[in-house]
C-alpha cells in the first residue's frame, strides 16, 4: 500500500466508523426510549372485555405486565378465573 | 390555516437559528405571511441574525404575561413584506414560559392571520425544547455530519413521536424533516465527513435539504441579513432549495459534490 493510499484510507476509515458506532447506539437508544408501556391499561381493558364475552370474571381478574430480559420484551399475562369455572 | 414549523436539533450551535432566520425569510419571500419566534429564553440571538436587535421593546415572556399585546411585541421586518419576529426575552427565569403561556401567543397568532411560525428552539431536550416544538405540526430537525449531532437529533425524533401536543392527543404526528447543515463535501468525498447518504441511513427521516459549510452564513450574521437574501452565495441558494421543498416543489440536491471550477470562479469573480 502506497503512503498517499495508507493516509487515505486511514481517513476512509473515520466517517465509516462513525456510522457503524451510530447505527449501533441509536439502535440501543431507540429501544430504551421507546414509549411501551402506555398502551398497557387499554390492552388490560380490552383484555378484560373479551374474556367476559364466555366467563364473568371481576374487574382486577386481568393482570398485564410488560418486562426486559436483555434484548427482549416480555409480555405476561395474569389471568384469575372464579373458582367454579375453573373446577368445571 | 396556520402551520407551526419547529427548527430544533437537540445538540447545540448546529445552527438552528441560522435556520429558522433563512427559512422564516425564504416563506414570506414566497408571499406567505409569517411569525419567527426566538424560545431561547436567556439567551437571545434570532434578533441580531434577522437584524431587528435594536428595535425590540417587548418580548415573548411579555406577551405571555399579559404585559404587551401581540401587535406591540411582533417587530415587522424592514425588507420583506408579512415578515415578523418574536424577540425571547433575556430574563434568567427559565420558567417563564409555560404551555399555556406559548398555547396564547400560538392562538393569537392564528388568529392573526399568520400563514406559518417558526418556533427557533433552544438547544437541549429539557422544557424549552420541548415547549418549541410541543405544538408543531413540522419539524424540521438540524443536524451537522457529527456524531454528537447525530445522536441528539435521533433522541430529538424520538421525542417529537411521543412527547409533542400532536402525539399526546393521538393526532396525526408531526410531520419530520432532516435539514443537513455545515455540510463539506470535500471532506466528505476523503471520508473525513459522514456522507448524506449515511445520515439519511442512520436517521431515516426525509430529507430537507443540504446546507454547505460556507462563510457567507458569517458574512450573513456579521450584517443581520439572513443568508437566504444572498442568493449569490451557495448556503443561500441551498436554503431556497429547501423552501421550495417545503413548499412540495421538487429540487435537485446541490453543492453536494466538489466544485473543481469552484476555485477559479471564485479567483476571478465567476
Ligand atoms: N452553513 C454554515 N456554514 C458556516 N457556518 C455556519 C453554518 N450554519 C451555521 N453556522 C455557524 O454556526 C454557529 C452556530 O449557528 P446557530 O447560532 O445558527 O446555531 P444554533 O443551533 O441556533 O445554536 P444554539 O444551540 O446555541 O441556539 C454560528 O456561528 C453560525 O454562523
Ligand atoms: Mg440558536
Amino acid at each position: 500500500m502506497g503512503l498517499l493510499n495508507f493516509f487515505r484510507g486511514k481517513k476512509e476509515n473515520t466517517a465509516k466508523l462513525a456510522k457503524e458506532r451510530l447505527q449501533i447506539i441509536i439502535a440501543h437508544e431507540r429501544a430504551q426510549n421507546r414509549p411501551s408501556h402506555e398502551f398497557l391499561p387499554k390492552l388490560e381493558k380490552e383484555l378484560l372485555d373479551v374474556i367476559r364475552r364466555y366467563v364473568q370474571i371481576a374487574d382486577d381478574a386481568v393482570k398485564v405486565k410488560l418486562d426486559r430480559d436483555g434484548d427482549v420484551d416480555v409480555l405476561e399475562l395474569n389471568i384469575v378465573l372464579p373458582d367454579q369455572v375453573a373446577k368445571e | 390555516m396556520s402551520k407551526i414549523l419547529v427548527v430544533t436539533s437537540g445538540k447545540g450551535g448546529v445552527g438552528k437559528t441560522t435556520t429558522s432566520a433563512s427559512i422564516a425569510t425564504g416563506l414570506a419571500l414566497r408571499g406567505h405571511k409569517v411569525a419567527v419566534i426566538d424560545f431561547d429564553v436567556g439567551l437571545r440571538n434570532l434578533d441580531l441574525i434577522m437584524g431587528v436587535e435594536r428595535r425590540v421593546v417587548y418580548d415573548f415572556v411579555n406577551v405571555v404575561q399579559g404585559e404587551a399585546n401581540l401587535t406591540q411585541a411582533l417587530i415587522k421586518d424592514k425588507r420583506i413584506e408579512n415578515l415578523f419576529v418574536l424577540a425571547a426575552s433575556q430574563t434568567k427565569d427559565k420558567d417563564a414560559l409555560t404551555e399555556e403561556g406559548v398555547k396564547k401567543v400560538l392562538d393569537g397568532l392564528k388568529s392573526d392571520g399568520f400563514d406559518y411560525i417558526v418556533c427557533d428552539s433552544p438547544a437541549g431536550i429539557e422544557k424549552g425544547a420541548q415547549l418549541a416544538m410541543y405544538f408543531a405540526d413540522e419539524a424540521i430537525v438540524v443536524s451537522n455530519p457529527e456524531v454528537s449531532s447525530v445522536r441528539d437529533a435521533d433522541r430529538m425524533l424520538g421525542l417529537l413521536a411521543s412527547k409533542s401536543h400532536r402525539a399526546v392527543n393521538n393526532m396525526p404526528s408531526i410531520k419530520q424533516h432532516l435539514l443537513v447543515t455545515r455540510y463539506s463535501p470535500a471532506r466528505a468525498e476523503i471520508g473525513e465527513m459522514m456522507s448524506i447518504e449515511d445520515m439519511m441511513e442512520i436517521l431515516a427521516v426525509p430529507l430537507l435539504g443540504v446546507i454547505p459549510e460556507s462563510p457567507a452564513v458569517l458574512n450573513a450574521s456579521n450584517s443581520g441579513q439572513p443568508v437566504i437574501l444572498d442568493q449569490e452565495s451557495d448556503a443561500g441558494q441551498a436554503y431556497a432549495d429547501a423552501i421550495a421543498r417545503l413548499l412540495g416543489e421538487e429540487r435537485p440536491l446541490r453543492f453536494l459534490t466538489v466544485n473543481k471550477k469552484g476555485f477559479f470562479s471564485r479567483l476571478f469573480g465567476n
